[in-house]
């Protein structure tokens, strides 16, 4: 097909509409078996996407489902439905379009399943529920597109990996299936492409015109930033000057608690009352969507949010980002800065918050990326096996299944076109027989080979739990948040942000202070709190880290004689460590030794990230322990970690032999709460352990126990298990980001500085005042216990007992 | 000494740190809630198949105490078993490792409600106990004194100036002592829950296992008494 029919043709110059070039590529496209379109915010994407199905389907006589689409987003799908159905009504065409999401009822989505519509808009978790039901061919017999939207998101997760197992199995029922992607701006558009296609098959990338170069630059402050935090609460008064100036204003923050407490104290300066609202993941469902409709209705003038409103609908009226803190990452920030002027070829406006001295650095640094169009991001991963020990569950759950043709479907999805047989047949063992060295239940294996050698679920009753444990997302440690009595919902928090609180304590939520009763029947109870000053809301959400392009351009940045374009105070601070120190450099690494309040202190300059610098942390205080010099503890930030002790370090080669340094990984490793929670997360999606039981969370937790034992088991017993090796290897990956620890080692290839000072240097000071001190004594916790225990004792009068 | 000492009814009696309880009196050692077989009875019942060293971990920690203790009687205080059929399916290994634990050694298996019935391995086989006045049983009577009982899996939760610290815990008071859960696979109720709170007098202490036995004011939450306005002050 190349053209449009006359219907379709004719709508848009009715409505002062024209058709965009890439949205007609995509229709002369129609039959690309996957095709890619990358196209900024606003550059009609969707219409593009869904162009060739309403094409397909004006003459009527299709039957049944025609088109999937899928988005991150439950509230996506819902809105596309009402986008889509106003030009399908207007032209008059015979096409049924409906959302199914975890949010649509029984009754609806029994009936989708018996009578599909011809759009059927959904999301990753609701359409691996659907390939796992025993009517899944019928449900989906004459499927002939998938939309995939925002992928470039759902590419960054796990959520991906699934989607891309699930259009695996969508093309085995239905060979002629053909795939669009839709994504917004990225560092490497081949990558998605193959990620998106099935493989081997080519995956042609359409990019729309980008648009006009967008309005950047910093908010013009006053005052310097503070030395350390993240908060942004200095540069108040002018964001409340920039919301008036604008229509609507996004004001996003990099952690909800930051955006919690930058509400509040934006409120107690609101004095003018403008209409400002708060929209973040922890947040109560219906709490954000009376923020996202009042936002529709062009009823608030600005929105203090998180990467919830990274995504998302067309929101029409904003005129201006602001970026509280570093934005960590040139990608996010380019995509946030999209938010901006929804308007297809209207230039959008952002402007930058620097939260401390050296995120103005940081700034700077990001807004000459975004300007020179460089953006970063590192290489996605080989799809990860607990998603594919789901996957297998849930081939089972829908029929039994030959080995040899899942493990050939599988391959056929991108992420997992290099997966060996061996991994596939270790995953398939896992879900058999729990694949252990000690074999335990060859009785109650959970999925058996029946005699023409295909594999089925041994009880069939089995199929209710896995269904009820699809996905990937790991909400499992969220409680509610409720006023006390039969209160509204407010949102929810970490359980372990819960478990820190004691009755009285307060915190922010929905920005609110709010004061904690209780714990009942795991939900969080809390009345209004009186106090203007609450006890802050930890509530964490994602930390991102310092992309490595971000990091070597500020190196980069580092070079040069002056920096005019940098505030003054800020260009003084630099010019002063030049002075007594060094500036860090590419290629090197800077290490300044100094004394300070008695301890002996060394900055380690790695720009690392955090979570690698953290890493570093615990392998160098570590190492030092090895070599005598008495660490005592260390503190990270995305460019540095501070490590103090008793004895000052003068040679630093032997610790920074990156053979040394790995050893000292595995032992560490093993106990650290870092492992137990990616391990945690991994058991849960390839389905070890189960977060939602028919029931469960009323019975009290007696019957539960923590997932931390059955780490703790396997360590000891059977360390190969396949999840401690996904384990293992997610944590590399991610939280504890071996890999750009040793792509430091090799930058810097033996390069190493060490200054030698008599004071702590401009460039180290901040991090005096970093939170999140780790104290390196292994013993601390027991010892800090039985410090409590006598202390309790001893007050209750009852130590000599 | 690791260990936290006490006297119940007259006796004296040791609260050891992994959660076991001895009486050098009468060379007793008491373990509640080993919940044998409950890998498999997971298995059996909802299909995931935890890893299944539960068993090898439990009995070589029990097997531990015994030789620490040089305990010539051991008492099961009930859910020994995960369930019934889990004892059936005790795989010969387990089998013989608690024969031969139970070489040289009264034995006594206490009922549970996880494991009501009689017992197809050796030892004792009773509904509760009394020992020089001290009544053993699974699950805590309000109406009885001088009573030792597990059945809840107490644990208590501290805070530190190291963050949060969770432990199993004994749960003693001036009439009844309550054992932690010593299984592998056990998780816990916390003393804030209203049973434990009802079933303790005000003076109750928690005795947290862990490298030591310590003993702490019984954590009550929102009833606690003293606690919460002096740490405070801290």
């Amino acid at each position: 097909m190349s053209g449009l029919p006359s219907i379709i043709e004719n709508w848009f110059p009715a409505r002062n509409w024209t058709i965009h070039p890439h949205q007609r590529e995509m229709v002369a496209r129609a039959d690309t078996p996957a095709s890619l379109l990358i196209a900024p915010t606003g550059g009609g994407k969707t219409m593009a996407g869904f162009l060739p199905t309403l094409a397909e389907l004006a003459a009527g006589g299709h039957d049944g489902l025609h088109t999937l689409y899928v988005s991150p987003l439950k509230a996506l799908a819902a809105d596309i439905r009402r986008n889509l159905s106003r030009p399908v009504e207007e032209m008059g065409l015979p096409i049924r379009i409906e959302d199914r999401t975890g949010d649509t009822s029984y009754s609806i989505k029994r009936r989708q399943r018996a009578d599909p519509p011809h759009i059927l808009l959904t999301t990753p978790e609701s359409l691996a529920l659907m390939i796992s039901y025993e009517d899944a061919p019928r449900i989906f017999q004459g499927l002939q597109r998938i939309v995939a939207d925002e992928i470039h998101a759902l590419a960054e997760s796990k959520r991906g990996d699934q989607l891309m197992l699930s259009l695996a199995r969508l093309q085995t029922l239905c060979p002629d299936l053909r795939r669009v992607g839709l994504s917004a701006t990225v560092e490497d558009p081949a990558a998605i492409a193959r990620f998106l296609a099935r493989h081997p098959d080519p995956c042609p990338i359409i990019q729309a015109d980008s648009g006009p170069e967008p309005d950047i630059a910093m908010l013009d402050l006053p005052d310097p930033p503070p030395w350390s935090g993240g908060g942004g609460g200095y540069a108040i008064p002018q964001v409340l000057e920039a919301v008036h100036a604008h229509k609507t204003t996004l004001i996003f923050h990099n952690t909800r608690a930051q955006a919690e407490i930058f509400f509040h104290n934006l409120w107690l300066a609101n004095d003018e009352g403008l209409p400002i609202g708060i929209h973040h993941g922890s947040l109560d469902r219906a709490q954000r969507e009376k923020v996202e409709a009042a936002m529709v209705r062009g009823e608030l003038r600005a929105i203090v949010c998180t990467g919830s409103l990274d995504l998302g609908i067309d929101w029409g009226d904003v005129d201006l980002v602001i970026q509280v803190g570093a934005p960590k990452n040139v990608k996010r920030l380019i995509q946030r800065i999209g938010r901006a002027n929804h308007r297809y070829n209207a230039p959008s406006k952002a402007r930058l918050v620097p939260a401390n001295r050296f995120e103005i650095v940081e700034c700077h640094a990001a807004l000459q990326a975004a300007r020179d169009h460089d953006l970063d991001g590192e290489p996605r991963g080989p799809g990860p096996l607990d998603v594919l020990c789901q996957h297998i569950l849930i081939a089972a759950c829908a029929a039994p299944f030959d080995a040899d043709a899942l493990y050939d479907e599988m391959r056929s999805a991108g992420p997992y076109a290099e997966l060996s047989r061996d991994a596939f047949d270790a995953c398939l063992e896992f879900c058999a027989t729990g694949g252990y060295a000690l074999r335990a239940y060859d009785q109650w294996q959970r999925l058996k080979q029946v005699p023409d050698g295909r594999w089925q679920l041994r009880d069939p009753r089995a199929a209710k739990l896995i269904r009820m444990n699809i996905g990937t997302i790991q909400d499992a440690d969220l409680l509610k948040v409720r006023w006390r009595g039969r209160g509204k919902p407010l949102g929810e928090v970490e359980e372990g942000f819960a478990a820190s609180l004691t009755a009285g304590d307060t915190f922010l939520i929905g920005g609110q202070i709010v004061r904690y009763d209780g714990l009942r029947e795991m939900t969080v109870e809390v009345s209004r709190a009186a106090t203007r000053k609450p006890k802050i809301a930890t509530f964490s959400g994602t930390k991102f880290a310092t992309s490595t392009q971000l990091s070597q351009r500020i190196l980069t940045m580092f070079e040069a004689e002056d920096w005019p374009f940098l505030p003054d105070h800020t260009r003084h601070w630099l010019q002063l460590q030049r002075k007594v120190s060094k500036l860090p450099q590419k290629g090197r690494l800077l290490i300044e030794s100094f004394p300070h309040d008695g301890r002996e202190h060394a900055c380690i300059y790695g720009f690392a990230g955090r979570n690698a610098q953290q890493t570093l942390g615990l392998l160098l205080s570590k190492r030092l322990e090895e070599l005598g010099l008495d660490p005592l503890g260390f503190v990270s930030t995305d460019y540095a970690t501070l490590i103090w002790g008793l004895k000052p370090l003068t040679d630093p080669a032997p610790l920074f032999d990156l053979a040394a340094l790995e050893d000292g990984l595995d032992g560490w490793l093993a106990g650290n709460a870092v492992m137990k929670r990616t391990f945690r997360a991994s058991a849960t999606i390839a389905g070890l352990i189960q977060r939602n039981t028919p029931g469960q969370r009323k019975s009290g937790r007696q019957a539960t126990f923590s997932s931390d034992i059955l780490y703790d088991t396997l360590l000891k017993y059977d360390p190969d298990h396949l999840l401690m090796r996904i384990t293992r290897t997610e944590a590399m990956r991610g939280l504890v980001d071996f890999d750009r620890i040793r792509d430091m080692a090799q930058r810097i290839g033996g390069r190493v500085d060490l200054l030698r000072l008599q004071r702590v240097t401009p460039l180290a000071a901040p991090l005096f005042l970093e939170a999140g001190r780790v104290p390196v004594q292994s013993s601390v916790q027991e010892r800090m216990l039985e410090e409590e225990a006598a202390a309790l004792m001893a007050e209750a009068g009852i130590d000599k007992i | 000494m690791n260990t936290h000492s006490f006297t119940l009814a007259g006796q004296s009696l040791m609260a050891r740190p992994s959660g076991t309880l001895y009486w050098p009196e009468r060379k007793l050692l008491c373990v509640s809630d080993l919940h044998l077989g409950k890998s498999v009875r997971q298995a059996r019942r909802n299909g995931a198949q935890l890893p299944p060293y539960d068993l090898q971990d439990t009995l070589a920690r029990l097997e531990g105490e015994i030789n620490e203790t040089g305990a010539l009687t051991v008492l099961c205080l009930g859910d020994s078993f995960d369930d019934l059929m889990a004892l059936d399916e005790l795989p010969d290994m387990a089998r013989l490792w608690i024969t031969r634990l139970q070489a040289g050694r009264h034995w006594i298996w206490i009922e549970g409600n996880h494991d009501p019935g009689p017992v197809s391995l050796g030892g004792t086989h009773l509904a509760e106990l009394n020992v020089l006045g001290l009544t053993f049983r699974h699950e805590a009577d309000p109406e009885q004194n001088a009573e030792i009982s597990g059945h809840f899996h107490p644990k208590a939760r501290l805070r530190t100036r190291a963050g949060m610290v969770s432990r199993p815990c004994f749960l003693l008071d001036n009439t009844r002592l309550i054992l932690p859960a010593f299984g592998t696979y056990t998780g816990g109720l916390r003393c804030e829950d209203a049973p434990l709170c009802d079933l303790m007098g005000p003076e109750a202490i928690a005795i947290l296992t862990g490298a030591r036995a310590l003993a702490v004011p019984m954590p009550r939450g929102q009833n606690r008494s003293g606690r919460a306005a002096s740490s405070s002050g801290r």
